[in-house]
């Protein structure tokens, strides 16, 4: 039997990329996060929307489950083939099909880097950019707007999700649908003034089709970009501090990280402002609003900004950032993973001071990293735990202190993003049961076999 | 234990209060300055205390060498005055915190001690000028000056006698070396007016870096391309607390041929890069005082501008080249009247 | 295993995939297979199971392994700190198939060529002079420099006429060098890449007797690839000579004004970076300093270039062995690709093993018509002098 689906997703694909080889089924079991491995049937790598569609008709047919992969940076490990299965490695489908210059928007293929994007419009279009997430470049556009993901511009214009004009998308049963504008227009501007399906994709980690095509906004790129780094030693003021900020409506992004390590920012909160202009008139008028909004810390020495010259602000600014990505290394063992809450900003100072008590429960430094989304409408709050890949004994500390995460965020009245399938239990516990009845209802409805990513948002 | 000597009589009895009437951040007359010396002399609350922009000048202006400005600073830290915000003001106290990791290392001199500044290696300590030196840094040999600015001379005095030390201990006596030059001017500062103002004893010979520039300078006398540059010189807090080296400097300039240019915010009157003056939050005064000094280079009309302080060189570097003026180190100066090629930060 | 106390640290992030703008997938094995197996990340983490027992030894993990074109692509982008040791991991993990006997036939027999006939051809070593027939080229002899041509330039058609371009325009010069002829042995760069340290060591050794033997001091190699070991290998093995690649020879010698031009033909060039010359030893300016002195020429340059060239997968053994193999994702035909986009009429190497790569590509491409490949020693050649 496993030869013959073998067989027949090679006649999809062409041999040379399907593989039920011990080191394909290896790597493609897990993530770089702390989750347990679950090892797939077959790896798969589609180039076309027409084969996504015949892999879909197989796998109905001989009811196998598909997990739709990006760049596999989830941490969460939620393109894990819970039950085994297909796993649609999307890369290989990476093109950029259309750029709307007037009406900003860019077409992409689901495989599509952001780092390839990035690069192509610094190159084609270099006063229009994206929003980019910190994760590696090899993180899809696809996979981060599907797990409702958030970056460099999400202070200003809200969750990657809500940049979404609209998607083509391989329903479980094969049918190519087109959500938003591209439906009825050949433009993809919006998923306004329709029934916004999206919200059917959106959120479901791949159990509710496959994402072939998707269009993003793009925004204005001014030339010039600084950041700005404001420290302080107490957690109660951040809420105020957020609010100031975000309230001048000249920060482009707000994050503020608060670590162990380095020792020296032990204790401290260092909110990072970055502010983007096309002058310097411009951009130093912007710092010096955001700098006097902020002058009564100042003034009772309770917050200042660091000096940082110029020379030292690049890897602050670059984007992606590194640094993130310099974190896995910070144990010398080469593994994170991190519960990223979504939640009220007043909740910073209580969400603070768990984080500080969690690390100190699993002896582990604390790392806490917030993106402020969309105008101070919520924030990502992110308690990181890097563990030591050599020593399985720490990584499943980590997913403890993790898991601990993921009820102390619920608890404070936050949910967590893209969360593992034990968190998913959890927020499923707590839902309200006509809102988990529904999405139960949904599912069997576009997905009548149980194909799509089983084992994720089961709802009982 | 480290006490400043310091004559409370020579103040109360100075007729012209130059400490105070010469500052260039805090106005003050004569009265007003005899007024808030007086406070300062007894213990009391002075506006000069939270109004000081700690640019140290104050050890250069009083004729009777008396160390007016560290007394001030004895004074700010007793009263609990932070001129930093105190989250900064943390963070700079713990990121240059000795580590404890000193070993014994073979050197061969001339040795120059880089302090904080070992980054600078790489685009500094090149070219001809520095073949065969030995180079140490680290956070265990930081002279740690730099607290003056934070009102923290419990902290220079915490770590400045056992930097001291561990620089004698592994390096000069393990090397039976006869000098260290100090590539920062601050490390020359220390061991020349700080350590002795607070008996703190230097068991070796420091050696400001324009002296062994001027040495090595003067030995390739007859490859000196003239350089037919006007440059600013920007003379930094440090320097305040060793003016008996400000020689040093014409005579560098005019080995290689660079004119120094006649300015207002030269010598005694130099201003401030405006980096400490921005980690106090004083954002105004500091822009202020960026704009007076480059507008200053500019009109005498300056093409470089020299720094001596590698931090000064990062902190004004750039809106000096933005103004069409190339910012150079002292040693990059020498290194070009050599015909030497320059390397870039950005490289 | 050497670096086992470090392969774990891989995050498996994929920067190591990319240029450093992240315009383009630039590991030529990912982009050739685009399983993440072909991935540096995933070789990481493969070679870690497999040391732990997690997956099998197979032909087909000896083939993940030797397909690495061992281009330090990965080096340049990683974002961690252990980045500067992932050849040598890639290169460590192979040592470990040799000598658990998996290494795939066709890299045995590439070993096997150097073991019983001194090069991978299985040609005679008397024949290795053949190249330098009618040059009056000398035997070395304590002249200034022993120019050295290592088996591709010795052996293969292609390379050869390299060897000659090389030679000719060194005498044309009037430097004072020699070669070793039928006395040259390999350089033992690739065998030491394939993971086969003893022979390399035995090879290294040898060379090195001979080098203190005739009192050598100063080497041009033809092939950076040989550039390389003399350079960075043969010095801990007790080998130390003042090592050039021939580019450097002659841009040396254009600015000491030994070598000047007096005419060239009017070209639209583009020049592809050798792995072992540029990232490996970082020498990007000689060759294109060389190219911008012949007049008529007009360099155009590739998109990526540098440290960010895209090997042309000749590299880490597979000139011979070709385990990452054909097809129109092959990394030589998607660099000449490349190359003809640039509009140029001709793609400069400076490497033999890149000339016969890319040579092969062109009909692959069915680009014959549009680019040619020269070596820039054939370009110098072509150019009037004086």
């Amino acid at each position: 039997m496993a030869r013959i689906i073998y067989d027949a997703l090679a006649e999809i694909v062409g041999k040379e990329y399907v593989s039920d080889r011990a080191e394909e089924l290896f790597l493609y079991s897990r993530d770089p996060g702390t989750m347990d491995p679950k090892k797939p049937d077959y790896v798969v790598l589609p180039k076309s929307v027409e084969e996504v569609q015949a892999i879909l008709h197989l796998a109905n047919r001989e009811r196998i489950p598909v997990v739709p992969l990006g760049g596999g940076l989830v941490l969460s490990g939620l393109s894990r083939p819970l039950k085994g299965g297909i796993v649609l490695d999307m890369k290989r489908m990476n093109r950029i099909l259309d750029v709307n210059e007037k009406s900003r928007y860019v077409v992409v293929e689901a495989g599509c880097s952001q780092g390839m994007l990035q690069a192509y419009l610094n190159r084609n279009y270099p006063h229009l950019k994206h929003s980019i997430p910190d994760s590696p470049p090899s993180a899809t556009i696809a996979g981060n707007i599907l797990i409702h993901g958030s970056g460099h511009m999400s202070q200003a214009t809200g969750f990657h999700s809500e940049m979404l004009n609209g998607l083509e998308v391989v329903l479980p049963t094969g049918e190519v649908c087109k959500i938003g504008s591209c439906s009825t227009t050949p433009y993809w501007f919006s998923r306004a003034p329709l029934p916004d399906l999206a919200g059917l994709f959106l959120g479901w980690h791949g159990t509710t089709g496959v994402v072939t095509k998707l269009a993003i906004k793009l925004y204005p790129n001014p030339a010039k970009k600084d950041v700005m780094m404001f420290l302080t030693e107490n957690p109660d003021y951040m809420p105020d501090i957020i609010s100031k900020v975000t309230g001048t409506e000249m920060a482009e992004d707000l994050n503020v990280s608060a670590s162990q390590l380095p020792d020296y920012m032990e204790g401290l909160q260092l909110s990072l402002i970055y502010v983007t202009a096309n002058t310097i008139e411009e951009i130093d008028f912007k710092k010096r609003t955001i700098r006097e909004t902020l002058r009564s810390y100042i003034n009772q020495k309770e917050g200042g900004f660091m000096f940082v010259p110029t020379i030292a602000k690049g890897r602050f600014i670059e984007t992606p950032l590194r640094e993130m990505t310099k974190f896995a290394d910070s144990k010398k063992g080469g593994g994170f993973e991190y519960v990223g809450a979504i939640m009220p900003i007043e909740l910073f100072p209580e969400a603070y001071r768990k984080g500080l008590e969690i690390a100190a429960k699993y002896e582990t430094p604390y790392s806490m990293a917030v993106r402020i989304i969309g105008r101070a409408h919520c924030m990502m709050f992110a308690y990181a735990y890097a563990f030591n890949r050599a020593d399985d004994n720490d990584r499943k500390k980590a997913q403890r202190a993790l898991h601990e995460s993921n009820i102390a965020a619920l608890e404070l009245g936050g949910i967590p993003w893209k969360a593992e399938e034990p968190a998913q239990k959890l927020i499923l516990e707590r839902m309200d049961p006509e809102t988990s009845r529904l999405m139960n209802r949904i599912r069997a409805a576009l997905d009548p076999n149980g194909i799509m990513n089983p084992g994720n948002w089961e709802v009982k | 234990m480290y006490q400043l000597k310091f004559d409370e009589n020579v103040c109360a009895s100075c007729a012209t209060h130059d400490c105070l009437t010469r500052c260039q951040y805090i106005k003050l007359d004569i009265e007003q300055a005899k007024e808030e010396r007086r406070k300062i002399l007894l213990g009391e609350d002075s506006r000069v205390l939270s109004e000081c922009a700690t640019c140290y000048a104050c050890e250069e202006y009083c004729p009777y060498g008396n160390h007016p400005f560290y007394q001030i600073v004895e004074l700010q830290e007793a009263r609990g005055i932070h001129p930093a915000p105190k989250p900064i003001e943390k963070q700079q106290v713990r990121m240059l915190a000795p580590e404890g990791k000193m070993d014994y290392r073979e050197l061969s001199a001339p040795v120059i001690d880089m302090c904080a500044f070992g980054m600078f290696e790489k685009f500094s300590i090149q070219g001809k000028l520095f073949d065969g030196v030995s180079t140490i840094s680290g956070n265990d040999i930081f002279c740690n000056l730099m607290y003056l600015h934070f009102a923290k001379n419990s902290v220079i005095k915490e770590r400045l006698p056992k930097a001291v030390d561990n620089i004698r201990k592994y390096y000069v006596e393990k090397n039976k070396l006869a000098e260290v030059v100090c590539f920062h001017d601050e490390c020359y500062a220390t061991f020349k007016s700080w350590a002795p103002a607070f008996g703190v004893e230097v068991p070796f010979k420091p050696v400001h870096f324009f002296e062994f520039l001027l040495r090595e300078m003067r030995e390739r006398k007859g490859e000196i391309r003239q350089l037919p540059m006007r440059v600013a010189y920007q003379r930094p807090c440090s320097n305040r607390l060793i003016p008996e080296t400000q020689p040093l400097v014409d005579e560098l300039f005019e080995l290689v041929g660079a004119e120094r240019v006649q300015r207002k915010y030269d010598r005694e009157n130099a201003l401030c890069c405006g980096a400490v003056i921005m980690t106090h939050g004083r954002d105004d005064l500091a822009e202020d005082i960026r704009k007076r000094n480059i507008d200053d280079m500019k009109e005498a009309g300056a093409t470089a501008c020299v720094f001596n302080c590698p931090y000064c060189l990062v902190a004004l570097g750039e809106a000096v080249a933005q103004e069409g003026m190339m910012p150079l180190l002292m040693s990059d100066l020498c290194r070009l009247a050599l015909g030497e090629q320059l390397k870039g930060w950005g490289e | 295993m050497e670096y086992a106390d470090i392969i774990h640290r891989c995050f498996r992030c994929g920067y190591c995939k990319f240029t450093r703008d992240y315009r383009d997938f630039n590991c030529p094995t990912y982009r050739k297979f685009w399983f993440e197996s072909y991935s540096p990340g995933g070789r990481m983490w493969l070679l870690r199971a497999w040391l732990n027992g997690e997956i099998p030894s197979s032909q087909r993990l000896a083939e993940i392994f030797y397909s690495c074109v061992t281009c330090g692509n990965c080096v340049e982008h990683c974002a961690l700190e252990f980045r500067e040791n992932l050849v040598n991991i890639f290169v460590a993990a192979r040592k470990e198939m040799v000598e658990k006997g998996l290494v795939p036939p066709a890299v045995r027999d590439y070993l096997k060529g150097i073991q019983t006939h001194g090069n991978p051809f299985k040609e005679p070593r008397q024949d290795r002079d053949k190249w330098a027939e009618g040059l009056g080229i000398p035997s070395y002899s304590g002249q200034d420099y022993l120019l050295y041509a290592g088996c591709v330039a010795s052996y293969d058609d292609r390379g050869k006429k390299i060897a000659r371009a090389v030679a000719s325009v060194l005498k044309e010069a009037g430097l004072s060098f020699g070669i070793l002829g039928g006395d040259e042995a390999s350089d033992g760069n690739e065998v030491r890449v394939l993971g086969e340290w003893d022979l390399f060591q035995m090879l290294a050794e040898d060379n090195i007797r001979k080098f203190k033997g005739l009192g050598v001091k100063k080497i041009i190699a033809i092939s950076p690839h040989a550039y390389n070991a003399f350079r960075n290998d043969y010095p801990p093995l007790g080998g130390k000579c003042e090592v050039l690649h021939y580019t450097q020879a002659l841009d040396q010698m254009i600015e000491n004004g030994k070598l000047t031009f007096s005419s060239g033909k009017d070209a639209r060039v583009t020049y592809h970076d050798p792995c072992y010359l540029g990232r490996h030893n970082g020498e990007f300016d000689a060759p294109r300093n060389i190219l911008r002195a012949i007049p008529g020429v007009r360099l155009t340059e590739m998109d990526k270039i540098k440290k960010n060239a895209l090997c042309c997968g000749g590299g880490g053994g597979n000139f011979f062995t070709d385990i990452i193999g054909g097809g129109e994702g092959a990394p030589a035909r998607v660099r000449i690709r490349e190359a003809a986009e640039t509009g140029a009429d001709t793609l400069a190497v400076a490497c033999p093993k890149c000339a016969k790569m890319f040579e092969d590509a062109i009909k692959a491409e069915a680009l014959e018509g549009t680019i040619k490949v020269k070596d820039i020693a054939e370009i110098v050649c072509e150019a009037g002098k004086g």
